[in-house]
């Protein structure tokens, strides 16, 4: 037994050795490839993560009443935000905007709160202008005389619901952006309820978005799907030839198209000249300034990258599958749907994928070719940040509509086998 | 040791030739017609009366770059043009010096929008009904003709915004120019704008920018439109046949400033004292279609070039000046009931 042990043990260390040795070259692969990849992991990280990472952080925050008032929202914090707040809570108020009273979280703060009461904008600068609030003989007053004395100023601070803008606002963060994203907001005492009906606009944003998402991508898939499938039939060479003509629109500058589609569609422009010409209408048709125009001029600008896609899967199906079904007995058209037409769904599926996912955050096309009720999501986020500076409200639209685009990608994940990735 | 005496010495000498009156001062303006009108007005003989020297610098009225330097303490703007809201708002937030006036003249002199905490205002512009004499044979009187498609047939321009459309609305419907914003103020006011404008939808085709409303007139797309009076005037320039109506217009004043730390605080007053005293005020006028702020200046005008101000008392009897407290209140959240209604 003895001696049948030895080299049974033997093996078994120098198996466990080799194990350990083959660990040990694996880690360095690893290693090795990680250090490949890292200069291009940290510039993403550092370039793309980030920022955005950190933009969107801007949709919660909410740092400015916590920032300018940290008195009265101390002193707020365990009020009943029905009855009008406690003298001390004026004192506080007293307190802090002596204390802002000539720097610029002043403006922030007034900003902030004309957000959620209109008017009170030039309350809190006409009140923060009387401060610092002193007795005859310039001693601090105590705290009933302060509240006399901010009444007099203005006796709107009688009412409480200027009182509870600043008590839901005391902390950091804040899910106002991402509410008045969705419509909604917070009542005085932080329920949430929906905002007036006129003054409603996002849910329908989002919902024409995904509207006009969806009309351009099969628009572009029933446009795309034929002209990729007769280039695939053609010989290398003319094939060459004419998908050098899908990618030089494809190069144009956007803008360019888009001027370009404006002299053509205008109610003196080529296309109505034609139709008028020729008796077809009897007064020019409006195509400019509508969804018309923005259907026309989208699809045109991504049906490359529809065509794309699936003309790279059509050229690797075999045409002998077909031939095959047909030789069999089947009618052509069956053929075609039954047999060819399942081999794309690959290339269906990422054009469809990367047209849908371009298409909901266009923003030059209907700003330049729509109305106002054809602005997408995109068309408010460039609002906010370039014109009023909301940044806040710019980022929670934004987050939505990242947030919305993954979970369709993850959705398309779910349900279709191919592996099928925007690369 | 040594080297930094000589570098303070160098400052040293640095002050004292600013101070006696060799200083570079930087105003900043939006450019175009106007920047050239204020070059040959304000800019060029400032310069020959004073020996100081004047870099005229463009921007697009980004408030965000005043805040950067007034943030970084390095203030390299010495005057800015900024327009009546962007004033208010920058005065409360610190980011423009409260002005001296014994430094800049009698406020008395001035019409009196014009003096204010933080800023000088310096020209008067306004926005009015517009359209092309060409095309409509009977001139409209005012807002009311505007919403009246029967008797005008045809599309009309507004400005995509609240702004300037809530006001016209309500004079259309009756409202007199001098309550437009104690009814605008309350909400069945603004209901009432808001149904007004609800007549008008169909025929709106919609500007963004000023350049905008001329073309659509002179290529005929609208029959009338709401433009700025400069604009039309610029047109009228090239020979176009565009038309001011005055009766029921908006007007208001584009202000000096003076970011908070300007190293040449008292030559920048001295130059915003020279820019609005009467001489340089008439010279401006002749240049360009904005109205003066000098009363002396206005008086002395010539009867045609006071036909095309927006404040000569002949076009300013039946005009309203913008109410910049009123929209710095309001603006949000009428801007946003405008955009929910536009859309629907």
């Amino acid at each position: 037994m003895n001696t049948m042990t030895i080299p049974a043990e033997e093996s078994r260390e120098s198996s466990a050795r080799l194990k350990r040795e083959l660990k040990i070259a694996d880690a360095k692969k690893r290693a090795m490839a990680l250090m490949l990849i890292a200069p291009l992991a940290i510039f993403l990280f550092l370039i793309f993560v980030v920022p955005i990472g950190a933009l969107l952080t801007r949709a919660i925050e909410n740092p400015e009443v916590a920032n300018a008032l940290p008195h009265t929202g101390a002193a707020l914090a365990k009020w009943d935000r029905k009855a009008p707040p406690s003298d001390e809570a004026y004192a506080a108020l007293a307190q802090d905007l002596t204390a802002i009273s000539d720097g610029e979280s002043m403006g922030a703060l007034a900003r902030r709160l004309n957000t959620e009461i209109p008017g009170y904008r030039s309350l809190v600068a006409k009140t923060a202008r009387a401060m610092p609030l002193t007795g005859d003989d310039g001693k601090a007053l105590p705290a009933a005389q302060i509240k006399a004395k901010i009444l007099e100023i203005d006796e709107r601070w009688n009412d409480p619901a200027y009182w509870q803008a600043i008590a839901k606002n005391a902390g950091r963060y804040s899910p106002f952006y991402m509410l008045a994203s969705l419509d909604h907001k917070q009542d005085g005492f932080g329920n949430i309820v929906h905002a007036e009906p006129d003054q409603s606009i996002y849910l329908n944003v989002f919902g024409r978005t995904f509207v006009i998402g969806v009309g351009v991508t099969l628009f572009a898939l029933l446009l795309g799907y034929p002209l990729a499938y007769w280039i695939s039939t053609l010989p290398e060479r003319r094939a060459n030839l004419v998908m050098v003509l899908v990618l030089i629109p494809f190069w144009t500058s956007v803008l360019v198209r888009v001027a370009a589609w404006i002299v053509l569609l205008q109610s003196e422009g080529l296309v109505n000249t034609a139709l008028l010409g020729s008796g077809l209408i009897g007064s020019p048709l409006a195509l400019l300034f509508n969804r018309v125009g923005v259907y026309i001029s989208m699809t045109h600008i991504l049906l490359p990258f529809m065509i794309l896609p699936l003309y790279s899967v059509m050229k690797s199906v075999p045409p002998t599958y077909q031939r095959a079904a047909v030789s069999l007995g089947s009618h052509p058209f069956a053929a075609f749907w039954r047999v060819y037409v399942p081999q794309t769904y690959p290339g269906i599926g990422a054009g469809v994928l990367l047209v849908f996912i371009l298409a909901i955050g266009y923003y030059i096309t209907p700003a330049l070719l729509g109305g106002p009720n054809d602005q997408m999501v995109s068309y408010y986020i460039a609002y906010f940040t370039n014109v009023t500076i909301n940044w806040g409200m710019a980022c929670a639209l934004g987050a939505l509509l990242l947030a919305a685009t993954l979970l369709l990608y993850v959705v398309y994940g779910r349900f279709t086998r191919a592996n099928v990735s925007l690369g | 040791m040594k080297k930094f005496a000589l570098c303070s010495m160098a400052a040293a000498l640095a002050c004292v030739s600013a101070a006696s009156g060799a200083a570079e001062i930087t105003v900043v303006n939006f450019g175009g017609a106007n920047g050239d009108a204020q070059k040959v007005a304000f800019n060029q003989p400032f310069e020959q009366s004073t020996k100081n020297k004047v870099t005229a610098v463009e921007y697009n009225g980004e408030q965000a770059k005043v805040k950067a330097m007034v943030e970084a303490k390095h203030v390299n703007w010495d005057v800015v043009e900024v327009e009546s809201g962007d004033l208010g708002r920058g005065c409360d937030e610190g980011l423009y010096e409260k002005l001296d006036w014994s430094k800049i003249g009698k406020k008395s002199d001035l019409v009196p929008e014009s003096p204010q905490t933080c800023g000088v205002g310096f020209f008067v512009w306004s926005t009015a009904l517009a359209y092309n004499g060409d095309k409509l044979k009977t001139a409209p009187a005012g807002w009311a003709d505007f919403w009246d498609t029967k008797k005008f047939p045809g599309k009309r321009g507004m400005r995509k915004g609240a702004r300037y459309n809530l006001e016209f609305a309500l004079m259309a419907d009756g409202v007199a120019p001098k309550d437009v914003y104690k009814v605008l103020g309350t909400k069945a006011g603004a209901d009432r704008a808001f149904k007004k404008l609800d007549e008008l939808k169909p025929s709106i085709q919609w500007w963004e920018a000023g350049a905008q409303p001329p073309q659509f007139l002179v290529a005929g797309d609208v029959v009338m439109s709401t433009a700025y009076n400069g604009r039309i005037d610029a047109a009228r320039k090239e020979g176009k046949n565009l038309k001011v109506v005055w009766n029921g217009s908006i007007y208001d004043l584009d202000y000096w400033a003076i970011p908070k730390g300007s190293p040449n605080k008292d030559v920048a007053q001295q130059f915003i004292a020279y820019s609005v005293s009467q001489k340089p005020q008439e010279v401006y006028a002749k240049n360009i279609a904005y109205g003066p702020v000098n009363k002396a200046a206005i008086s002395a005008l010539d009867t045609k070039t006071k036909a095309d101000m927006p404040n000569s008392p002949e076009n300013a009897k039946n005009a309203v000046l913008q109410d910049m407290a009123f929209w710095t209140d309001h603006g949000d959240e009428l801007e946003q009931r405008f955009t929910a209604w536009a859309s629907k």
